[in-house]
């Protein structure tokens, strides 16, 4: 009889435990960055965000990628699922809006005039019909990352690379000179759709993409997408990558050219820093030894050289998330952090004013590009949704690998695209 | 005579107490009872475990769906369509086809001759079963990075083997031409083991006098081997292409970590295609109606083996 009393004891003691562990609310946080020295900021913001809230606890979580996109639809439709999630906006956002699993954060960003503090294309961004679901972070631009000393072994001036056939011509040099002219992640494909889609972006501009949204002009079957492939297959007939290009994975990519072992990479600005990182000796090329051009125009193109590639990321609020995870969230995108972020030239920041903390003049660089922009189109993959987006993707890396052509490819994804979701 | 006894199988030590038991066995009654008693946690568990999914699956194929939510919006047969149409199916397909054949062809003869090596005793007998049997106990996915690492074309070991002989060592992972092949020779190395296993479990309760009978009889080794030994395995053998084929058609988790079913599809898997194009793109109706393709393979073919080759058992 004691034995049961003293059980009934240790239970209720357990009960009143697990009370006073529940009166501490828990932000769930789940990120995709492979950068530890940008982690390690994040992890500090967290703690001093902890620090002047007592009762809040940021916990993060980390999932690498490609294993983050394909596991959460499942993740959102947990009951357990986390209350902010990392996302490139686009498609992907809308699906996510229209299935109810995100939270309209409207009202709480509105509030005291915070929104005003964001750049109002990135804000716009994670708006849907009006309402707020999450905050952009960062953006970014898609160009060329090169290799200075690799540039001069092979005798090209990557200044002088304006055109598509001035890259052409220095990826034959380069290659005459025994220099792997570019590397590329090609197993995540997403690395190999850049080309197609700048190309796009350089041909038809913001023109042809709305139109083939809209179905007008044979749609993503029509005369830009193909001239797109055609263009990009004239790149790829070179060989201009490294070998087995379609069995490396992005970090794997991105670590080679950090190790000095190709001249150019296509990259994410934000590339710059993780090259770092992933180099083998995880310190990569440093500052003086690199270089940035835009991705080159195409003679007849009707988009303007200043229009811009790249990504708008963010972080979305989850449904039933406390009213915590949107206070942290609003404190994280906030002058001060972005501007600390800006200062180890991790983000182009997107909230007014942060890019002050901005001292590489790399960074400074992709900052002023992206302002003087007057369309940033966001990556393909994640701005037609999951499912085109995918298709975008294979047959740009099945244009790389040869096994299909640039009018075949145009028109699978003109099919994808019907066939929707 | 005793130790013929000892190694019996348990089938036959089972058969020859059967008499006993048949004289005092359940009459309709107590079956009944056992009937009421047993069926339904049986009968609930495999419904709410096989029959509701695949009921499911087959539902869901219907409609086109992302995977949020109820889904609404129903297109027939359309998905089924979809899928026949796609190239990268067939390549699934036709990848599965030559993952069954290599297993049959090469791997359950390689099993079958290393466990007539090593079912005798010998020093060291012990030890190389281990050895063989060792690439079936790691986990697929730690295998398959494994070997990502052995084929990378830059530091890997192939690379190196290759080096030596003084050629550009190629990336067998990343052509259309070699992925599946590798992926092929993963697979062999792989389970192989485990057939072996099974192999030397019934060379090891095979009946020996038989063996012995024939040699006094003025059979060679070989002539006993092929006409007293392998018919004796057939039970086994069976057994094994049974289980190399199911095993062949659901592999997965080799593939995802080496090739992803890359380059352009060409090492997919009818899972692997099932898992890129269903659960990635969140096109998960699409998903449903490779699922239940795949299921349909299956049974067919679980149900035309049993009763064609395995009728007795």
């Amino acid at each position: 009889m004691r034995l049961l009393e003293k059980l009934g004891l240790a239970a209720a003691a357990c009960l009143l435990g697990a009370n006073v562990a529940a009166a501490d609310t828990i932000v769930k946080w789940l990120h995709i960055e492979v950068n530890p020295a940008q982690v390690k900021i994040w992890e500090e913001v967290a703690r001093s965000y902890e620090a002047s809230h007592p009762g809040v606890k940021i916990e993060m979580q980390f999932l690498e990628n490609e294993a983050y996109k394909a596991k959460l639809p499942t993740i959102l439709q947990s009951k357990d699922r986390p209350h902010i999630i990392y996302s490139w906006a686009g498609g992907v956002l809308k699906t996510q809006v229209e299935a109810g699993v995100l939270e309209d954060i409207t009202d709480s960003v509105k509030s005291g005039g915070y929104s005003d503090t964001i750049a109002p294309a990135a804000l716009a961004a994670f708006t849907q019909n009006g309402h707020v679901y999450g905050l952009p972070i960062a953006l970014s631009q898609v160009g060329f990352l090169y290799n200075k000393d690799l540039m001069a072994k092979g005798n090209v001036d990557a200044s002088k690379i304006k055109t598509w056939d001035d890259l052409l011509g220095a990826v034959k040099t380069l290659k005459a000179a025994g220099v792997t002219p570019i590397v590329v992640g090609g197993a995540d494909k997403w690395p190999l759709h850049f080309f197609w889609t700048h190309l796009a972006v350089r041909v038809g501009g913001k023109p042809a993409f709305d139109a083939a949204l809209k179905g007008e002009n044979g749609g993503f079957a029509g005369e830009t997408f193909q001239k797109s492939g055609e263009l990009f297959k004239q790149l790829v007939d070179l060989q201009p990558f490294q070998n087995g290009f379609l069995g490396f994975k992005n970090p794997q990519a991105v670590g080679y050219f950090g190790d000095g072992k190709a001249a150019m990479i296509l990259a994410i600005s934000s590339f710059y820093h993780t090259q770092r990182a992933l180099a083998a000796d995880k310190v990569g090329l440093s500052d003086d030894k690199l270089g940035w051009f835009d991705f080159p125009v195409v003679p007849g193109g009707k988009g303007e050289p200043s229009d811009t590639l790249g990504g708008i990321t963010g972080w979305l609020i989850t449904k039933g998330a406390p009213k915590e995870a949107t206070d942290f969230l609003k404190y994280f995108i906030s002058k001060d952090v972005q501007a600390r972020l800006a200062v180890g030239n991790f983000i182009v920041p997107v909230v007014k004013g942060g890019e002050a903390g901005l001292n590489s003049t790399f960074m400074k660089q992709i900052a002023a590009n992206l302002a003087k922009s007057n369309y940033h189109q966001n990556f393909y993959d994640q701005s037609l949704g999951p499912s085109v987006g995918r298709v975008v993707n294979d047959v740009t890396a099945e244009i790389a690998g040869g096994s299909m052509s640039p009018q075949d490819a145009a028109k699978a994804i003109e099919a994808a695209y019907k066939q929707g979701n | 005579m005793a130790r013929r006894i000892a190694i019996a199988s348990p089938m036959g030590v089972a058969g020859e107490t059967a008499p006993q038991v048949a004289s005092r066995g359940p009459s309709w009654d107590g079956r009944f009872t056992v009937l009421i008693l047993f069926l339904p946690p049986a009968l609930l568990l495999f419904t709410l475990f096989v029959v509701l999914p695949i009921g499911e699956a087959a539902w869901y194929s219907g409609f086109n769906w992302n995977g949020f939510g109820r889904p609404t919006h129903w297109i027939g047969f359309d998905n089924y369509r979809f899928v026949l149409e796609t190239r990268a199916f067939w390549l699934a397909l036709r990848n599965n086809g030559l993952i069954v054949a290599v297993s049959l062809a090469i791997q359950l003869p390689l099993a079958l001759t290393l466990a007539l090596m090593l079912a005798e005793k010998f020093r060291g007998a012990v030890a190389l079963r281990m050895l063989f049997f060792m690439p079936y106990i790691l986990a697929e996915i730690a295998t398959g990075l494994i070997f990502s690492f052995v084929y990378d074309g830059d530091y890997g070991l192939v690379a190196s083997i290759w080096r030596t002989f003084g050629a550009e060592p190629p990336h067998l992972l990343a052509s259309t031409d070699t992925a599946m092949l590798a992926v092929l020779i993963v697979i062999v190395w792989k389970y192989f083991g485990f057939h072996m296993m099974l192999f030397i479990a019934a060379l090891q309760s095979l009946d020996k006098s038989l063996v012995e009978a024939a040699r006094i009889d003025g059979a060679t080794r070989s002539q006993a081997l092929r006409h007293v030994v392998i018919p004796l395995l057939y039970p086994t053998i069976r057994l094994s292409v049974f289980f190399a084929i199911v095993g062949s058609l659901q592999l997965f988790d080799l593939v995802m970590p080496l090739t992803r079913g890359g380059p352009a599809d060409s090492s997919n898997t009818m899972v692997s295609f099932l898992y890129n194009n269903g659960i990635s793109r969140m096109r998960v109706g699409y998903g449903s109606a490779i699922g239940v393709i795949l299921f349909v393979i299956c049974v067919t073919f679980a149900f035309t083996y049993k009763r064609w080759f395995m009728r007795d058992e």
